[in-house]
């Protein structure tokens, strides 16, 4: 009997399938096709200290295997939140991950706090949207202020911290020792990578927002060798994301190093896409033998 | 509730050179709906993203499905042969409510097709509708059957008036009364059948459009700027809180 229980900085996963911020609001939705404890855990839509109304639409084009979406950290607030989705959430035995966004450190502290007393399971410390003009992105591209974030955001939470990395770096391994050395607790990577189409008929962007974040299978070869580096580069536990659509995804990005693999995009075409993913990964390590925790850095690089 | 069902294609016509009626069994999703709502329907394996297709009217388990060829997606659906199956997510979102009504159906085009249900559901209804040309027309003996008038405009006057579905609907206000108006099509209808009934202190019902992701309301990308009971505006979202929203509901500012 394979187990699936897999342990992110401390806290243990019943399955290491996680729904991936931003693609999955605070669980209602996909929650009306099944139980939502048949989950590891759920990122929540990225929170921000103060309600955000988000980027204009258009926020979505399609592309080659995948999407570029622009839009800009819609949520109600970390406060409402906490008052009107935890106690939803906390009817379901599964994980909860608090996403936040902050244009100063001082607002990710201010959310840690919040948080942790509001009892989430993990936050994810989101330094890397690309889709928001303060803050965001900058603090995941400049490792010093990667680090100095993670530094208040640990000092603030008293639940484990986890950075989600930016792929539209030159070097992901140096942020990630970065906020390694800054105290994190567990690594997310990797979040969208900054994209553009155009409508060649209008000669307008297809997003109004000009640019977006790309997701969807498109981008799971590059999240397969970032969580192969930053494997190699620290000791963190990494959850691993960015295209995994099937199980055979999750096992690969398992054995280049993740320790649990978020599903986000996927659910657009498929609204049972973790449950597949899921079931597609168990029947994987039946077929090797295998329990989940033992899949996690088991690639032989040549 | 929302199924994600494969259903199976009972029928599939093309109603003119650019749409197609398509029959599926659909059982639960057809049980379920409700005029004006929407399924997702998963056009192939090269598409990520489900396309938004509007309800036309359900009988016993089938739901009748009017779609346009606008991209690769549609022009895969429109390729499917009876006893295929597809993937269809639904029913989705708000539709109109038109019950115990007297209402005018406003429609242009593809946004056409959604009000033929709604307008069955009303107590008594009249139609106005818009399309290019007659070659684009359609559903036309379908809204003869269920509404008392059905005014047909067509741009260059090869059908009915010369003009849109808002000049054939300003005539029909002429002459009737009404307590509702439901309207789908372009946004510039949308905008000007809401126009229409403000003036006249219709309450109206418009069924607005926006690219999609997810359909349940989960991913935000299809936002509609709405206005609040304080008049401030927000994002509301096509897939969740519509695609059918109170014209006053609405921000109309591009």
């Amino acid at each position: 009997m394979t187990d699936l229980r897999v342990d992110l900085a401390g806290v243990e996963l019943k399955n290491p399938i996680v729904v991936a911020s931003g693609t999955y609001g605070f669980g209602h939705e996909y929650g009306q096709f099944y139980d939502l404890s048949e989950l590891g855990a759920i990122c929540v839509k990225g929170l921000t200290p103060v309600r955000r109304d988000g980027n204009p639409p258009p926020r979505i084009a399609e592309t080659p295997a995948g999407i570029l979406n622009s839009v800009g950290l819609q949520n109600p607030g970390v406060d409402a939140f906490i008052a009107e989705e935890m106690p939803f959430l906390r009817q379901y035995d599964v994980k909860i991950i608090a996403n936040i966004s902050g244009n100063t450190p001082e607002e990710y502290g201010l959310m840690c706090e919040k948080l942790s007393d509001a009892g989430v399971d993990l936050i994810e410390v989101n330094i890397s949207c690309p889709n928001v003009k303060a803050g965001g992105l900058a603090y995941g591209t400049k490792p010093e202020l990667a680090a100095e974030v993670t530094e208040i955001a640990k000092k603030h939470s008293t639940v484990p911290v986890m950075v989600k990395l930016s792929p539209n770096v030159t070097d992901v391994v140096e942020i990630a020792k970065a906020v390694e050395n800054a105290g994190a607790d567990a690594l997310s990577l990797i979040n969208t990578l900054l994209g553009m189409r155009i409508d060649i008929h209008t000669r307008r962007p297809i997003l109004k927002n000009n640019m977006g974040g790309l997701s969807g299978p498109a981008v799971f070869p590059v999240a397969v060798r970032m969580v192969y580096q930053v494997r190699r580069a620290t000791k963190l536990p990494i959850l691993g994301m960015g295209g995994v659509a099937k199980g055979s995804d999750a096992a690969e990005l398992m054995m280049a190093g993740a320790n649990a693999v978020a599903v986000g995009t996927a659910c657009f075409a498929d609204a049972f896409a973790p449950l597949h993913v899921r079931d597609g990964l168990r029947a994987y390590l039946e077929e090797a033998g295998l329990n989940a925790r033992d899949l996690t850095d088991t690639v032989q690089p040549w | 509730m929302p199924y994600q069902q494969d259903c199976t294609v009972l029928s599939l016509r093309a109603l003119n050179e650019k749409a197609y009626e398509m029959i599926l069994e659909a059982g639960g999703i057809a049980e379920e709906a409700k005029p004006g709502q929407f399924v997702n329907i998963k056009c192939g394996e090269g598409h990520l993203l489900r396309r938004p297709i509007s309800i036309c009217e359900t009988s016993a388990m089938q739901l009748r499905l009017v779609f346009e060829v606008r991209g690769e997606g549609t022009e895969w659906l429109s390729e499917r042969q009876i006893d295929d199956q597809v993937s269809v997510l639904g029913p989705l979102g708000r539709g109109f409510d038109a019950e115990g009504k007297r209402a005018l159906f406003i429609g242009g085009g593809i946004g056409v097709p959604p009000l033929l249900w709604a307008a069955e559901s009303a107590a008594s209804a009249d139609a106005a509708l818009g399309f290019a040309t007659e070659k684009r027309s359609l559903l036309l003996a379908d809204f003869a059957r269920v509404c008392g008038q059905a005014a047909v405009a067509t741009d260059d006057g090869s059908l009915g008036l010369r003009g849109t579905a808002i000049d054939a609907a300003e005539k029909l206000l002429a002459q009737n009364t009404y307590d509702l108006i439901c309207a789908c099509g372009p946004k510039i209808l949308l905008r000007r059948a809401a126009e229409l009934a403000a003036a006249r202190g219709i309450p109206c019902q418009i069924s607005m459009e926006e690219r999609m992701g997810c359909g349940v309301g989960a991913c935000l990308v299809c936002a509609v700027k709405l206005r609040d009971k304080n008049g401030e505006a927000y994002y509301g979202h096509v897939c969740k809180d519509g695609p059918v929203f109170s014209s006053e509901e609405v921000v109309f500012d591009d």
